[in-house]
């Protein structure tokens, strides 16, 4: 990462804040992109320690480590702080460095507003964390957060209602700053068809963003008001509906789920074809899939709710709504692989992870196509089949994906380049143990193994062994991920401007490491 | 498309079934079917996964022989293509007729799965923290079921026996080859009621009732689980549905009502403290030790401790109070409507005198038929 002397080298002019000033002060895109992925790194750890302490308790029946309810705050808070407290952040840390970088704009549109959106995230994750020692512990309901049971809960089930509006808030900001550097600071001649892809995605993702934050944030306000103020929104016994938060939360969370997925496609989108020696194919087919997801995903909500109790009617539409999303998602992964085809393809560890996130995020597909099926779903709603496909989707998708663009940009942003064996170690160990933790899950769900229990019927034990030992190898694993971007920090072999032999586009034209400020003059492009 | 279906699901049936039986203890497809609807979702499903597994042999075939022939190291030079109208067209038509062949058989068992008309009997099941209540109005029977594995096999402290977490003390019981349909609530939170080998899931949620059928095949036991997230306990309040023949049916009813009359007369009786003490505390087991605990200590910031409390060692009518109709915005539930007079004079009498407790009174039956008042009088079950 580009440091303060860097600053001083290229413009002695400017009088920068030092040591933690810096870095609370900095309006600069790059400083604010290391935040965020600093942020979500430190993240990752926090919230996958709370799933190694849940594989422990679930590695034999019985209860051995934790008493059930400190077992469901680790199953809620591993989920709000993977989604709200790692993926997210991560992309907009990706979103930071990159889009800039991508557009040949010197900076975001709005850098003061940008260095407010990462410092709101610090706060937020401090009041999730911090409920761990409130009376009562940490929220316990799940992360979708449903009524009646989250009307129960303690003072931290407040506080986290805090921390989701001040996520929000951030989100929206970043957003924001997002879509108007994108459609106004763009280089003469790059128009928006030929945009790379990883900024088409953040696009369309920070639409979904603006369009469903707000609706979360008025769902946990009335779960705020039903809980302190005496209003009876979700409860029946004073006109309420406890399922129509679940209407509310899932037409937010359903295109939350692209949110966290979009950015990844993007990523991905950028790495095949640099390593396949080829441009993209069907880029135009491309942006318009990712805008048919984005489109789709307001329709679909209530396929997570087949169990509810809805008219037939309702059921058909949700069932055939979701199943058209295979459509866009299909096209995507046909393209990935007719770039791959007839290619010069090498490698390196940002292309392994590509190609796993290909592969696997495609097992994640069916499975969720198999689950759009509402009689199927009906029977695998809320067992361990539904946590491997969306671990399927969100962990060798959106976090290999993250992976990916990790070790892609790395050389970029520090001007060294990282340890290839070590990459490939990190690789290989992730994607073996990912499988061992979340293959045999579909089996437990099948099974009829629910999702949230500590402890489990002993037909149940031999599966969850497998995963818990899976859990440890994939979570250990990622130690080295820490060592490889500490040691390209640090130094190693210099980086050159294009880093990698197939890499096109602005960001490659620019110094590695790219110095503080980029692009103070408009590139033309074409 | 139909008679294709089928025989694509036949034919995965017969798979899936030879690796089930070969390794029917570990378990690699969902349960055994015991009703047409679970039978219709076991072939569906088939048939699904045996179409993702085509087109992921197919896709990932090409993927990987590019990967073995299109790379650097064995010197492959790069093409320059980037787009083809026709074969991105053709690969947007095919998956979108493959999903058209899915969603046909699909809608189908939907619209079935959704037809609870013409019921040989009705159930209403509620979901509590944590039991399931089944009320047969049919029948005019009410039971409770509630977890039957000893705290002692959950800690550790004892072998796990055989269906450890899947057993209850009262077991739904249904007749064979009857349609059934369930009207599904909950008294508290959500739960969702669930018996995979019967193809049955619904979520309970309070305040509105839901209904499901479904139709045993078979005699036999089947079990299940809540399987919505209901609080601390969600992993211990399992299902179990006894499937009998009509006469076995007819027994239970006859055997269950004889029980509801003695069970009657206990709430008309007076008796001795040590009577109540000793009631009390299987029922105080049964209601209260998931959340106040066995030794009455609660969980601090959680459920508050009885040993000690102001409750528990105030008037005894703020006590009974309390029990009767719980604590508005708490977990604690109003038990008025789930328990005897007897049980709750039993189980007040025995929190105000175990632990630290020490206040030698006592709650007769008669002291909460008084506490509910003449109205509530009628709304309360004649036995548990």
């Amino acid at each position: 990462m580009s440091d303060a002397a860097h600053a001083h080298d290229d413009h002695g002019h400017h009088a920068h804040p030092t040591g933690m000033m810096r870095w609370l002060t900095t309006t600069n895109h790059k400083d604010i992109g290391s935040l965020y992925l600093f942020f979500a790194l430190f993240m990752l750890f926090v919230a996958g320690s709370m799933a190694l302490l849940i594989r422990a308790e679930l590695f034999q029946p019985g209860l051995q480590l934790v008493h059930p309810d400190f077992f469901n705050q680790l199953t809620t808070m591993h989920g709000l702080i993977m989604i709200f407290g790692v993926i997210m952040p991560a992309f907009s840390g990706f979103a930071n460095w990159q889009v800039p970088l991508m557009l040949g704009a010197p900076d975001m549109a709005f850098p003061r507003m940008n260095n407010w959106a990462f410092w709101l995230l610090p706060v937020a994750g401090f009041f999730l964390l911090v409920s761990f020692w409130l009376p009562g512990g940490a929220v316990a309901g799940g992360w979708t957060m449903y009524p009646p049971l989250f009307i129960q809960g303690g003072i931290s089930y407040d506080l986290t209602i805090l921390a989701v509006h001040i996520m929000g808030l951030s989100s929206i900001m970043g957003s924001i700053n997002i879509i108007t550097t994108i459609l106004n600071m763009r280089a003469p001649g790059l128009t928006l068809m030929k945009m790379p892809l990883f900024v088409w995605t953040w696009l369309i993702t920070a639409y979904l963003l603006i369009a469903t934050m707000p609706v979360l944030a008025g769902a946990v306000t009335m779960l705020l008001t039903d809980r302190n103020f005496g209003t009876h929104f979700f409860n029946a016994a004073g006109g309420g509906d406890p399922v129509m938060f679940q209407h509310i939360f899932w037409f937010f969370a359903h295109p939350e789920v692209y949110i966290l997925i979009l950015p990844a496609f993007g990523i991905v989108s950028q790495v095949i074809p640099t390593f396949a020696r080829k441009p993209l194919f069907g880029y135009a087919s491309m942006v318009y899939a990712t805008a048919s997801i984005a489109v789709l995903s307001f329709i679909v909500w209530a396929h997570h709710m087949f169990t509810v109790g809805m008219p037939v009617t309702a059921q058909l539409f949700f069932m055939f709504s979701t199943m058209l999303i295979a459509v866009p998602t299909g096209v995507k992964v046909f393209n990935w692989v007719a770039t791959m085809w007839k290619g010069s393809m090498t490698f390196e560890t940002p292309m392994l992870f590509a190609i796993a996130f290909v592969c696997l995020f495609t097992i994640g597909g069916f499975s969720g196509l198999v689950l759009a099926i509402a009689p199927v779903d009906i029977q695998l709603h809320d067992t361990y089949y539904v946590v491997a496909h969306f671990h399927y989707v969100l962990v060798s998708g959106a976090l290999f994906a993250i992976f990916a663009g990790i070790y892609y940009w790395l050389p970029k942003w520090t001007g060294y380049m990282y340890n290839e064996t070590l990459g490939k170690w990190h690789f290989w160990l992730s994607v073996i143990g990912m499988n061992i933790v979340f293959f045999p899950m579909h089996f437990l769900g099948l099974a009829g193994m629910p999702r949230r229990i500590p402890d489990y019927a002993l037909q149940f034990t031999e599966f969850n062994q497998i995963a818990t030992v899976g859990a440890f190898i994939f979570g250990f694993s990622q130690l080295i991920l820490l060592i490889v971007v500490m040691k390209a920090i640090k130094g190693g072999e210099k980086a050159t401007a294009q880093v990698w032999e197939g890499a096109e586009g602005l960001e490659w034209t620019v110094p590695s490491p790219a110095p503080y400020h980029t692009f103070e003059t408009a590139p033309v492009v074409k | 498309m139909k008679s294709m279906w089928k025989k694509a699901g036949v034919v995965g049936a017969a798979i899936l079934a030879a690796s089930q039986s070969a390794l029917a203890e570990y378990g690699y497809n969902l349960q055994v079917p015991a009703s047409k609807v679970a039978q219709d979702v076991f072939q569906l499903h088939n048939f699904i996964m045996l179409v993702c597994l085509g087109i992921f042999v197919v896709v990932f075939g090409a993927m990987f022989y590019s990967l073995l022939k299109h790379r650097k190291s064995v010197g492959h030079k790069a093409a320059n293509f980037h787009e083809n109208t026709t074969v991105e067209l053709v690969w947007t038509v095919i998956p979108f007729i493959v999903l058209m062949g899915m969603a046909y058989p699909a809608a189908k068992v939907v619209i079935d799965m959704k037809d609870t008309s013409n019921p040989d009997m009705t159930i209403k099941v509620t979901g509590y923290q944590w039991k399931w209540g089944y009320d047969y109005l049919n029948d005019d029977v009410s039971i409770y079921s509630t977890l039957s594995t000893p705290r002692e096999q959950i800690n550790g402290s004892e072998a796990k026996g055989e269906h450890y977490l899947l057993e209850v003390d009262e077991p739904m019981v249904v007749p064979v080859g009857k349609r059934i349909r369930l009207l599904i609530t909950a008294n508290d939170v959500l739960h969702a009621w669930w018996v995979p080998a019967l193809g049955a899931k619904q979520d309970a949620i309070p305040g509105f009732i839901r209904d499901i059928w479904f139709k045993a095949d078979k005699i036999g036991t089947f079990r299940g689980q809540c399987v919505e997230l209901c609080g601390k306990d969600h992993g211990f309040m399992p299902i179990v549905v006894e499937v009998v023949s009509e006469e076995d049916y007819k027994a239970w009813v006859a055997k269950k009502k004889g029980g509801a009359v003695v069970a009657a007369a206990d709430n008309t009786k007076t008796f001795e403290t040590a009577e109540l003490v000793e009631r009390g505390e299987k029922v105080y087991q049964a209601n209260c030790a998931a959340c106040h605990q066995a030794n009455g200590m609660g969980l601090p910031g959680a459920f508050p401790a009885i040993s000690g409390s102001k409750v528990a060692t105030g008037p005894i009518a703020d006590h009974i109070n309390i029990v009767l109709n719980g604590k508005a915005g708490t977990a604690m539930a109003a038990f008025g409507a789930q328990l005897s007079d007897a049980d709750i004079a039993a189980v007040v009498t025995y929190q105000r005198n175990a632990w630290d407790n020490k206040m030698g009174d006592a709650a007769q039956p008669a002291t909460i038929a008084s506490a509910r008042g003449g109205a509530a009088d009628a709304a309360a079950p004649a036995a548990q």
